[in-house]
């Protein structure tokens, strides 16, 4: 009994632990998709971007908490270049995305020096001296979810507050009514790309927490992010949709953990870890069908 | 002062659906004027507007303000001093934004959109007074979104928050025409009170003949790209329905409407 009970404590910290990781990819893709309604397909790239990042500078002796900053400024200036090549080359979203992604993957590759770097044995923000001196015996197995809570509701309150600031209204404007924002005599453009900017900050960050958390970085743990990053944040967007008084970035908090549920019951009733993507692509699509979000938002202007 | 000068504009040129919109045309607006715009479909009404703000190029010509060129300026940078109330009460508001924050947005035109509050808390009880003088109950739902209000609502808020920064002038393009007869009405007077109060230039397209005649000092008809009438001061006054329904009908057939 006493082992069951460990076996389900132990799972749904697995969960939890993955679910706020990716929470913060989410926090990024409900900007892009939610906010900007540009679906940004450089997350698949921007998501690994982060963990090479990570992995070559926590090598160099870097701080793990500065890793953090670095990815976060890495992953803003891809942001930044989907941006331009959409709005200054007027290339289609998708198209941006793609061709970003693409790019990106050769770019990781030569930031990191190969496909796989391990840091298993160096200090990351989950294991250094500090954190062993300070946490207690009995406190250690939920050391690491401690900390990617305390992360991710730090991102949350930051990105609460930048929806209020004038800037954040901004933003907000520019995917409601574009045209809004040309009255404002604001140029929309350059709105979109510092968003997407921001977006793909929040998507770097979460790589580099990945990478740091699983120690080591892996060229393909981008594939898919960005279905993930979707369908986090298509769950948690429908679920609280009568509910006004939770806060975006909540429902997306909380659509991720469910999300992460799902792909951990799927593996648990005999799924192996290599359908995993077999089983993310059939699970978006049966949130697509339910919540009734593949629709192209046509009308919503009128 | 708005000035038009030499201006053309071409549609699909170099093609044999060439169309010709404007061929040297000019107008000049003088200050505190309040120009209202008639004509039939395709006459040109919407397109000079779109000129004036820059939504779409010119092919000659040049649009000066005030005696500066502004023809190769961006829309964006363009608007600053003007003001534009489209047709689709959508276009002048962010649906998903509540009234409050869509106020507190126009409300920053022209300035820089930083990091600070976005909702200035000292201005409320200002943004409350300019609604209630729309006299639709908006100020007590400052906290609705403006997606759940009518096509009326909106308009008049759309309306508020166009002017609600100094600008010097107002475009209207069909800004009733979505609106039923009544609130169409409500918006046609609160327009008048809004522009009389800020003494705003204004160029309002309009396909309501009474309106172009009841209001603002200076009426235009637009027929393939010119003016064929162009009435103000006393006699834009002394006009009627009538004198101008006659030339309306002439046009309008000729046009196959």
């Amino acid at each position: 009994m006493a082992y069951i009970l460990q076996t389900i404590i132990d799972i749904a910290t697995g969960v939890l632990e993955e679910g706020l990781v990716y929470a913060i990819l989410a926090f990024g893709v409900y900007i892009t998709y939610k906010i900007l309604d540009f679906p940004d397909l450089s997350v698949d790239g921007t998501f690994p971007l982060g963990g090479a990042v990570a992995a070559v500078l926590i090598l160099k002796g870097v701080n793990p908490v500065l890793t953090l900053l670095f990815a976060f400024i890495a992953g803003t200036l891809a942001g930044t270049l989907t941006g331009i090549i959409h709005v200054k080359f007027k290339v289609r979203d998708l198209l941006s995305g793609i061709i970003m992604m693409t790019a990106l993957y050769s770019i990781n590759l030569r930031i990191a020096g190969r496909s796989n770097v391990a840091i298993f044995d160096k200090d990351t923000i989950f294991e250094n001296a500090f954190l062993k001196k300070l946490v207690p015996e009995a406190v250690k197995p939920y050391e690491t979810l401690i900390i990617l809570l305390f992360i991710a509701l730090f991102m949350k309150l930051l990105l609460d507050f930048y929806m209020k600031t004038k800037s954040g209204y901004l933003l907000r404007a520019v995917g409601d009514n574009e045209v809004l924002v040309t009255s404002l005599a604001k140029d929309k453009g350059t709105v979109k790309i510092v968003g997407l900017a921001l977006a793909n900050g929040l998507v770097a960050l979460s790589g580099c927490i990945y990478t740091q958390k699983s120690g080591f970085f892996e060229i393909s743990s981008g594939t898919g992010s960005i279905v993930i990053g979707l369908a986090s944040v298509i769950i948690g967007i429908n679920l609280f949709r009568r509910k006004e008084k939770v806060k975006a970035t909540t429902a997306v908090i909380i659509g991720t953990i469910i999300y992460k549920a799902c792909v951990s019951i799927a593996i648990a009733i005999g799924l192996s870890p290599s359908d995993m993507k077999l089983i993310t692509a059939v699970l978006f699509l049966a949130i697509l069908i339910l919540s009734n979000d593949r629709k192209r938002k046509v009308n919503s202007r009128a | 002062m708005l000035e038009l000068k030499d201006i053309s504009k071409y549609y699909n040129p170099g093609t044999i659906n060439e169309m010709c919109l404007f061929h040297d045309f000019n107008l000049k607006v003088e200050k505190g004027e309040f120009l209202s715009i008639v004509g039939s479909n395709g006459s040109g009404k919407t397109s000079l507007l779109n000129i004036i703000c820059g939504s779409i190029p010119l092919d000659r010509g040049a649009i000066i303000i005030n005696d500066t060129d502004i023809t190769k300026k961006p829309e964006y940078k363009r608007i600053r001093n003007i003001g534009r109330v489209f047709q689709n009460p959508a276009m002048g508001t962010c649906p998903s934004m509540t009234i409050l924050e869509n106020l507190s947005l126009a409300d920053n035109k022209g300035k820089s959109f930083h990091l600070g509050r976005g909702t200035d808390k000292k201005r409320i009880d200002y943004y409350r007074e300019s609604l209630k003088v729309l006299g639709l109950g908006l100020e007590d739902k400052l906290d609705i979104t403006v997606g759940s209000l009518s096509g009326g609502q909106r308009q008049a808020l759309a309306l508020l928050m166009t002017t609600i920064t100094p600008i010097e002038f107002l475009i209207l393009d069909e800004h009733t025409a979505a609106l039923d007869p009544k609130t169409a009405e409500t918006i046609m007077e609160l327009t008048d009170r809004i522009v009389k109060e800020k003494a705003l230039t204004t160029i309002m397209v309009t396909h309501n003949l009474r309106y172009a005649i009841e209001y603002g000092s200076r009426l235009l008809m637009f027929h393939k790209g010119e003016a064929v009438i162009d009435k103000k001061g006393k006699e834009k006054e002394e006009l009627k329905i009538e004198d101008i329904l006659g030339k309306f009908n002439e046009i309008s057939i000729e046009c196959g409407n």
